[in-house]
């Protein structure tokens, strides 16, 4: 309680300065105040940490612990992004400062920072998170304090808040093209469907069968579920053998997927033979599985590092400037840096920093022409319109990019027939 | 689906099975020499796996570096590595902390916890927290093939050859060695054998360091199945706690029995239902077996 107390009167304090400052450029003292920068006072009106030189943004992702290997590329995108911003001037003449947080991998770590900075910090918006569990952990904190999350992981749908833009794609975005790509291009009618055993891949194979099922009229001839970390996958080797499916189907994660593309090898299972397409490998991944053993597989993703346009050339010269010329991208990391760019975007055409105003700027429609994947926008529901893209591993580790949709695929968070 | 096909998946499936128990056979030996001598549980035995995995990353990573005409053999070599960082690493713990709580068996626990998380920070600190994956040779790789259709992975009969040649050397060492005859003497009867001029602490320190040499080969092994990071050590323990708790501590006999039917309890479930549930399954009649018999399935005649 008295914590409480202590916290109102501070935000008192904090009121009348602020009404302080407003009051300055009234007096029209010229030269005083900053150059383009419109007053804090005007641009801040629910006690954000923002003022008059600085805006202050929280990162909260798992620094330690086993996410850590995933979350690396995440937050490295977005201090990358938010240099970027500054040497261009910041954001309404304010320079950004990043708070970093560590989740952890723990998810109710990632509830109690983010309470932190919301609370104790005031930060005007969050990049953060990458599982699904700690976005769901976070999220009711997030609504409550009215705080502001940019998210970048693809990840299984099934959900829209107003105080989260969601930066990778949702599940129908992935998940729908390639599935229509194999059956198109490569003519596959029976479909084997694997994937660690937790939310995302059970609920992305829901949809994939949903889709085979009644709009491909294909049939899924098996479904498997394996647990977080297994290294075993010898019998599930065989089983492939007995259904002999056109294509295998996989969201396999983390550890296990190194095992699991090496029992592939080890069974004689290749790319040359077997058409594979995963929801799960990006170019991260592909540091620890080995080129070899993903030559010929076929990954679903909205970015590679191998795109070849002019906003991805310059974005991954600059990535490895910083990070060193081994560094890799894969399509998280990739989302993770466009949202300090749409959060940039949101607040100039808002002209504020309060979130309800920059979340019906975001609404209203946001777009980004200088984004590495090419030309997005965000959507009414928070999600971006972005393009889908198939591509093949190459032995090298890289991937090379064999079919792209044409237009934009609007994103579906809540996909009609698929639930 | 022809008969020579089923046969084909039949065979497979068996050997699928096999090499499972190559994998947990291996992963549990050295925790059942360590147990079984001293009644010490080594909390950091996935560690010490993990050494001996990053060793072959090591070897893999020079190779390739310095002398790339090597590659092809750098492998057979590494694991030998694997095994001598691993003992060194085991002779320095056993010297510096274990020594030091013979009696007192719960502390071990506490002690061998506390370095295998120093140890997992130091695997993130300095060899960095991604997941690495070595180069292998290429003969390591992909399957043996002796009949269409029939596909032998030929790093499971890696890990089973060396299974095999590991286990068969440490159970020969027990029984005819002069390190071996300390052990059982030491095992049956510590003060006595003390008495008698057997050096008990010195026997202790060479097993526990042989137990840590076995878990760094194992480690080493396992690189041709999965990918090795700072945490790797934990998805081992469990299953090798299992395989040495259900076999019966103290008896090795009883840890290569209970690897073999976890081993086949677990690939039989797995073919016919889901991964996950045949993991449940496998768990549950390990739960049932051990509730009628806590002692493990071959209990050591030792009066304690």
């Amino acid at each position: 309680m008295s914590q409480d107390r202590d916290h109102d009167v501070k935000a008192a304090q904090r009121r009348k300065l602020l009404q302080g400052a407003a009051a300055l450029p009234l007096f029209g003292l010229p030269g005083l105040s900053a150059a383009a920068a419109p007053p804090t006072a005007q641009v801040n009106t629910t006690k954000l940490a923002v003022t008059d030189t600085e805006v202050i943004v929280g990162q909260l992702h798992s620094a330690t612990g086993t996410m850590a290997i995933s979350e690396t590329g995440s937050i490295q995108a977005e201090q990358l992004a938010i240099d970027q911003i500054n040497a261009m001037g910041g954001i309404l003449g304010r320079k950004i400062k990043v708070i970093k947080e560590d989740g952890a991998s723990d998810w109710p770590t990632f509830a109690e920072k983010s309470k932190k900075l919301l609370v104790n910090d005031h930060v005007a918006a969050v990049f953060g998170c990458w599982t699904s569990a700690s976005r769901k952990a976070v999220l009711p904190v997030f609504e409550k304090e009215n705080g502001l999350l940019y998210y970048p992981t693809f990840y299984e749908g099934l959900e829209q808040s107003k105080n989260v833009i969601y930066t990778g794609q949702e599940a129908t975005q992935q998940i729908l093209y390639g599935l229509d790509w194999a059956q198109k291009e490569k003519k596959a009618k029976t479909f084997f469907l694997i994937g660690s055993d937790y939310i995302w891949p059970r609920t992305s194979m829901k949809i994939a069968r949903k889709h085979i099922e009644n709009f491909q009229k294909g049939k899924v001839v098996g479904e498997e579920y394996y647990p977080l970390g297994s290294t075993n996958f010898g019998s599930l080797m065989n089983k492939i053998k007995l259904q002999k499916p056109d294509c295998i189907f996989t969201a396999v994660v983390g550890g296990s997927n190194v095992a699991f593309y090496k029992a592939l090898k080890a069974a004689g299972i290749t790319g040359d033979k077997q058409l594979l397409l995963t929801l799960a490998v990006t170019e991260d991944e592909m540091t620890g599985v080995g080129g070899e053993n993903f030559a010929g597989f076929y990954s679903s993703m909205k970015y590679f590092q191998s795109l070849d346009n002019e906003n991805n050339k310059k974005f991954v010269a600059a990535f490895k400037a910083k990070y060193g010329k081994d560094a890799v991208i894969g399509d998280v990391t990739q989302a993770g840096y466009l949202g300090p760019w749409l959060w940039k975007a949101a607040v100039e055409k808002a002209g504020s920093f309060d979130v309800d105003k920059v979340v019906a700027a975001s609404e209203a429609g946001i777009e980004l022409k200088t984004a590495p994947e090419g030309y997005v926008k965000l959507d009414k529901n928070h999600h971006l319109w972005s393009k889908s893209r198939i591509a093949m591993g190459q032995p090298d580790g890289t991937f090379k990019v064999v079919s792209e949709s044409p237009e934009l695929i609007k994103p579906d968070p809540f996909p009609k027939g698929y639930q | 689906m022809t008969f020579s096909e089923m046969l084909n998946i039949g065979l497979m499936q068996g050997f699928a099975g096999l090499s499972l128990f190559a994998v947990l056979l291996l992963m549990g030996l050295g925790l059942a020499i360590i147990f079984g001598q001293m009644g010490v549980i080594n909390m950091a035995h996935g560690e010490f796996m993990t050494i001996g995995a990053y060793t072959i990353y090591l070897g893999s990573t020079l190779t390739e570096h310095f002398a790339p005409q090597w590659m092809p053999y750098y492998f057979p070599l590494a694991i030998l590595l694997a095994f001598g960082f691993a003992f060194a690493g085991g002779w320095l713990v056993e010297w510096a902390l274990i020594r030091h709580l013979y009696k007192r068996p719960l502390d071990t626990l506490l002690a061998t916890w506390g370095v295998s998380l120093a140890m997992q920070q130091c695997f993130r600190s300095f060899i960095g927290p991604k997941e690495v994956s070595p180069t292998l040779p290429e003969w390591l790789m992909g399957s043996w093939a002796p009949a269409p259709g029939l596909d032998i992975p030929i790093n499971g009969l890696f890990v089973l050859g060396l299974t095999a040649v590991t286990t068969a050397g440490v159970l020969i060492a027990l029984a005819k060695s002069r390190w071996g005859l300390r052990v059982r003497a030491t095992v049956s009867n510590r003060v006595m054998a003390n008495a008698i001029g057997i050096n008990t602490q010195k026997t202790d320190r060479l097993t526990f360091a042989i137990g840590c040499g076995i878990a760094g080969m194992a480690g080493a092994a396992f690189t041709t199945i999965g990918s090795t990071g700072p945490t790797s050590g934990s998805l081992y323990i469990v299953d090798s706690f299992l395989v040495v708790t259900f076999g019966g501590a103290a008896s090795l006999l009883g840890t290569v029995v209970s690897a073999f039917g976890i081993a086949q309890t677990q690939s039989i479930t797995e073919f016919f239902l889901s991964g996950s549930m045949a993991k449940v399954i496998t768990l549950s009649l390990i739960v049932l077996i051990l509730m009628l018999r806590p002692q493990g399935l071959f209990a050591s005649k030792v009066r304690r």
